[in-house]
């Protein structure tokens, strides 16, 4: 089985991009890898989409962006796991340069969300979820979100003000990120004055209105010693589980990310202390908090102290969210995945600018397709 | 958004009408809508059931940023109840005011509008839960 390494990453800025296209945003991140790489051509791609379908009407988007690239003969296609689409796209293409059969492979997410009136996109998130069942009764994903972070509270005994906390740390990674929606600091009161979405979730424990689109070139081990662009070695790991959270054991768990944190950390052959770097999926401040937990960086209803004790600032000793995360660089949905480990990739290819961590040597990017139906856990290592 | 077409919407009206549910004969998971192979323990065999009628509130909160279809509805009232066999059900909640209600009081399902759609004004029905009458 062929190593997989990461050799080149293509960003656009997170914001509404009310004169550009969909297919422009996914195409300009491709280039953008591809000359990151120094590869004319692949030999195949995959694009990770949530929302094109729904909002721009628009699907095929394979065959869609190699026309755009000019690479119209090649086989492309999209991959959909919710909010997980991008890390699925990676997915299917590190297995097929693992396979053999592939030596180069573009992998892309793109989504944008600006094109929908705010009903629109609420409407157009609640997919991941099951629409016979909660959608039918107008159950947003939010709302789903709210009644988690209810029982945790309650269970748990934690003020919202602790796990409020983790916007607040966002937002103080996000300050000059270039690719970043908000860059820019927040206050923990900012955040608790914030108008409720769904009680007791609030605006600024939530994302926003993103349009986006992260690409990478994986390539085998062949090309990687050819290729004189920086590289990091890649893992990739996924697990599913029920799709309504209540339904589970218990709603107050991911199993489906502990599962593929254990199946990541097992083939990359690292422990969780060696983990340098996490990009957590903060789609909200509660799944954030839910998500260190489930992954095994901290105890039940813990997490919040590795907030206030500064471990997941950029000095300390689990560097999160380094660029802002979902809130702060922003969250354009089947993108998000794809950004988090170019992000890891800038980060270990000492590319991160202001950014930068010390000492890093491994990261891992968890991403997960709504309520942690879907989980994909991704870990890049350094390459000496 | 949701659209609701009349056979989307008929093949499931046992379990929004009534709370009829199918339960695994082998490890008793309750599946809401029909299923072929239980999820939980892969067996195929079920038997239907009508869940309790009745529950406590374990959380709820309100929907302040509606979907499409739902904005004339808006805010509304989003519950989690534990019924009295143990099944959690996501409900919305009627006849109350959010200030009413507490964690852990007794709800009871009832029968109500749920909303109208489409250029035909389709009207979909189906179970909300209340406070209980005592």
């Amino acid at each position: 089985m062929s190593r997989v390494y990461v050799a080149g990453v293509g960003l656009t800025k997170v914001d509404e991009h009310w004169k550009t296209s969909l297919e422009q945003l996914v195409t300009e991140a491709s280039l953008k890898a591809l000359d990151d790489a120094g590869l004319e051509s692949v030999d195949a791609i995959y694009v990770g989409s949530m929302l094109s379908e729904i909002l721009q009407e628009q699907g095929h988007l394979g065959a869609v962006l190699a026309e755009e690239l000019g690479l119209s003969g090649i086989p492309a296609m999209s991959v959909e796991a919710a909010t997980a689409s991008g890390a699925a796209s990676i997915y299917v293409g590190a297995r097929e340069i693992e396979s053999g059969r592939a030596k180069a492979v573009l992998v892309a997410g793109v989504d944008k969300m600006s094109d929908g009136m705010a009903e629109e996109v609420t409407s157009a998130l609640m997919v991941g979820e099951k629409q016979e069942y909660t959608g039918f009764i107008g159950a947003t994903f939010y709302s789903l979100n709210a009644l988690i972070y209810s029982l945790y509270m309650k269970r748990y005994d934690v003020s919202q003000e602790k796990i409020a906390l983790f916007p607040v740390l966002c937002h103080e990674h996000s300050v000059g990120v270039e690719h970043a929606q908000y860059p820019f600091k927040i206050k923990l009161e900012t955040v608790m004055n914030s108008p409720y979405i769904a009680e007791p979730l609030r605006r600024f424990e939530t994302t926003a209105i993103a349009d986006g689109a992260a690409a990478l070139i994986l390539v085998g081990e062949e090309f990687a010693s050819k290729l004189k662009s920086p590289k990091t070695e890649l893992v990739i790991e996924a697990a599913t589980d029920y799709v309504t959270p209540f339904q589970r054991e218990d709603p107050l768990w991911f199993p489906a990310l502990q599962l593929a944190t254990t199946k990541a950390l097992e083939r990359a052959k690292i422990s969780r202390n060696e983990v340098g770097i996490i990009e957590i999926f903060d789609a909200t401040s509660i799944m954030a908090v839910i998500s260190l937990e489930s992954s095994g960086f901290a105890s039940r209803g813990e997490a919040w102290r590795l907030l206030e004790n500064g471990e997941l600032s950029l000095s300390g000793s689990l560097p999160c969210n380094t660029f802002g995360g979902l809130k702060a660089r922003g969250h354009p949905a089947g993108a998000t995945g794809v950004y988090q480990v170019a992000e890891l990739h800038l980060q270990l290819t000492n590319r991160a600018k202001k950014n930068q961590v010390d000492r890093a040597i491994t990261g891992m990017a968890q991403t997960l397709g709504g309520l942690a139906s879907t989980a994909f856990v991704t870990i890049l290592k350094k390459v000496m | 958004m949701f659209r609701i077409k009349v056979p989307r919407f008929w093949r499931y009206r046992e379990f929004r009408y009534r709370l009829s549910a199918w339960k695994c004969i082998h490890c008793g998971e309750i599946h809401f809508f029909k299923p072929l192979v239980c999820r939980r323990c892969r067996y195929r065999e079920f038997s239907e059931v009508t869940l309790p009628y009745t529950g406590k509130l374990l959380a709820y909160t309100i929907v302040r940023s509606p979907p499409a279809g739902f904005e004339e509805y808006a805010p509304y009232i989003i519950g989690l109840i534990e019924l009295e066999d143990g099944t959690r059900i996501v409900s919305q909640l009627a006849d109350v005011d959010p200030e009413e209600l507490k964690i852990g009081m007794k709800m009871e399902a009832t029968f109500k509008r749920i909303r109208e759609d489409g250029v035909d004004k389709i009207i979909a029905y189906g179970y909300k839960f209340r406070p209980a009458i005592q």
